[in-house]
């Protein structure tokens, strides 16, 4: 009935909207910001644990939103882990892309294979923020604000 | 007023009929056929409405109220002809009562500045209800911040109706200058008891504003019978086009208040030294108006008419029924609100699918409605909820896009489970 929105709503989207992994508080972190998406009501709050080199140890959530939202977040506190503050970043930047238009640059690379099935929101423009707004609030957190706005 | 002839094949004599009036309803999207339950948000246009938009600007359109030539004249008196069909609609006592402004928005704003800030006594305060759409609480905000005016919030029953009794222990509070309060939730669907709303704040010796955006498209109003002070509403949920809005108050209250916008139009007299303003209405009507909008807002006003207040009641009332039987069969989905009052806007939930993407499924099954918070945050939190899905009903819609929409949700919770 509902045609091609397996494209969007992939098995492992609904997988992990309905039973986010990282979808916690961390019991302690060392930064953490707030995305807000006005339009549509959704919020998401990252927490973010180092490890004594400055990596990412920990990535944990807290998130009202929709599946979309929820499932990005889960996808993301699972890619970061053990990547470094400039990766993360990169990774931010190439998986906004692949959002927006639905092809990555490097499909091979690791951490894009595994955010590829999140590609299908590029067909629903007013769903792409919700895909980002995780995101967003981790590059705030790591740059030490407290606030993140999706884009 | 030849402008206002519409072509005989494009007015509807009965409801059932009026579908085949509004060509939109003929489209596809996703390859299905457009079920439009978004009226709320905003209505489609009838062809009447379109056709007489495009014959102004096709063959008599200048601006109005200057130009001492045929083609301004001719565009003065439809843009009038409109005003008096708002009049009309509402039985202002004169067609001097109706200020055209762009939305409900303009409207509230219009009255918080000039009103609020012209002629409310200071130390008296505002009232507005916990189901207001945010127009009808930022303006209020906005003066409270200004001007340290009282603001005053209704709060509202499990059922999703007005606590009369908490609005009662408010006006006996303190002074009450204002009560501004929606005549139909556009997230409830409740509609507000508005004679006793206004009986009550009349013996308190306050004003009473309706936000008429709902209440204006389901049932007829009648502004001398309400006895109420103003009246707003927005001409695109009515069927007219976006743009243009209406203000309805007493002359005495339009005589009294200061001028919203200076500029054109609204002055007899310009000086450096000083200005003198133009009677009511124009007073509040600064710079060209829009007026191919009111005259297509008068248009949608004459097809209303002719359908009549009493099919279009009677046939909403019948298909909120029908979308509340069928929506309680649905498992899982919860419907906000059970006033015994209440017009066709239904907000729904399921406890753990998101309205957004509730939402994004309908829309594959060419379903159109609104999901979110409906501009009216605070009555969502007051229902513990972030968002909703709401169906909206217009005369347009029928019996059996209720059962698609019941139909599809019920395969939206299999789709998550």
């Amino acid at each position: 009935m509902f045609g091609d929105l397996a494209d969007l709503y992939q098995e492992v989207i609904l997988e992990h909207s309905q039973r986010p992994r990282h979808g916690k508080r961390l019991a302690c972190f060392d930064a953490s910001a707030k995305g807000d998406n006005p339009m549509c009501g959704d919020r998401v709050q990252v927490f973010v644990k180092h490890a004594p080199d400055g990596a990412i140890a920990d990535v944990g959530f807290e998130a009202r939103g929709c599946a979309i939202s929820v499932a990005s977040a889960d996808l993301m506190a699972e890619v970061v882990r053990g990547r470094s503050a400039a990766e993360v970043k990169e990774i931010a930047g190439k998986f906004r892309a692949l959002a927006r238009t639905g092809h990555s640059e490097n499909p091979d690379d690791e951490a894009l294979e595994a955010l590829q099935p999140l590609a299908g929101v590029h067909s629903y423009p007013s769903r792409v923020k919700c895909a980002t707004l995780a995101w967003h609030a981790l590059l705030a957190a790591l740059q030490g604000r407290k606030e993140a706005s999706s884009e | 007023m030849n402008v206002m002839r519409l072509p005989k094949e494009s007015v509807a004599k009965t409801l059932a009929d009026a579908r085949a009036d509004f060509p939109i309803l003929g489209e596809k999207v996703h390859g299905v056929p457009l079920i439009y339950l978004d009226s709320a948000a905003s209505a489609q246009k009838p062809r009447a409405v379109i056709a007489a938009m495009l014959g102004t600007m096709e063959r008599q359109y200048a601006n109005v109220h200057r130009g001492l030539h045929w083609m301004s004249e001719r565009t003065t008196d439809a843009y009038e002809s409109a005003r008096m069909a708002v009049a009309r609609l509402l039985n202002a006592r004169e067609p001097e009562e109706i200020v055209f402004v762009r939305n409900s928005t303009e409207a509230i704003n219009l009255v918080a500045h000039s009103y609020g800030r012209g002629v409310l006594e200071p130390g008296r305060a505002v009232l507005i209800s916990e189901m207001e759409h945010h127009s009808n609480i930022v303006p209020w905000q906005l003066l409270r911040d200004e001007r340290g005016t009282g603001l005053r919030v209704v709060p509202v029953t499990d059922a999703g109706e007005l606590d009369l009794a908490a609005y009662e222990r408010l006006l006996a509070a303190g002074p009450v200058g204002l009560v501004s309060i929606t005549h139909m939730s556009n997230v409830l669907g409740t509609v507000t008891p508005a004679e006793r709303i206004i009986r009550l704040a009349h013996e308190a010796g306050a004003k009473v504003l309706l936000d008429g955006s709902q209440a204006i498209v389901h049932r007829p109003v009648d502004v001398q019978a309400l006895d109420v002070d103003f009246y707003v509403f927005t001409g695109h949920k009515l069927y007219g086009p976006t743009g243009i809005g209406v203000l309805w108050a007493r002359r005495e209250l339009l005589e009294r208040m200061p001028p919203f916008l200076g500029g054109g139009e609204m002055i007899s007299e310009v000086t450096f030294e000083r200005s003198r303003w133009a009677h009511v209405p124009h007073k509040f009507e600064a710079g060209t108006p829009a007026i191919v909008e009111a005259i297509g807002l008068g248009a949608a006003i004459r097809y209303v008419e002719e359908i009549g207040y009493p099919a279009i009641t009677a046939h909403e009332a019948a298909l909120t029924e029908h979308a509340l039987a069928r929506l309680a069969s649905v498992e899982g989905l919860r419907v906000l609100g059970q006033a015994q009052d209440r017009g066709g806007v239904v907000s729904f939930a399921f406890e753990r699918i998101h309205a957004h993407d509730v939402a994004t499924l309908l829309d594959r099954s060419g379903i159109a409605v609104r999901a979110g918070h409906h501009c009216a945050e605070p009555l969502m939190r007051r229902f513990g909820l972030d968002s909703t899905a709401r169906a909206s009903f217009a005369l347009y819609t029928t019996s059996g896009e209720i059962d698609a929409l019941a139909d599809a949700l019920a395969k939206v919770r299999e789709f998550f489970h």
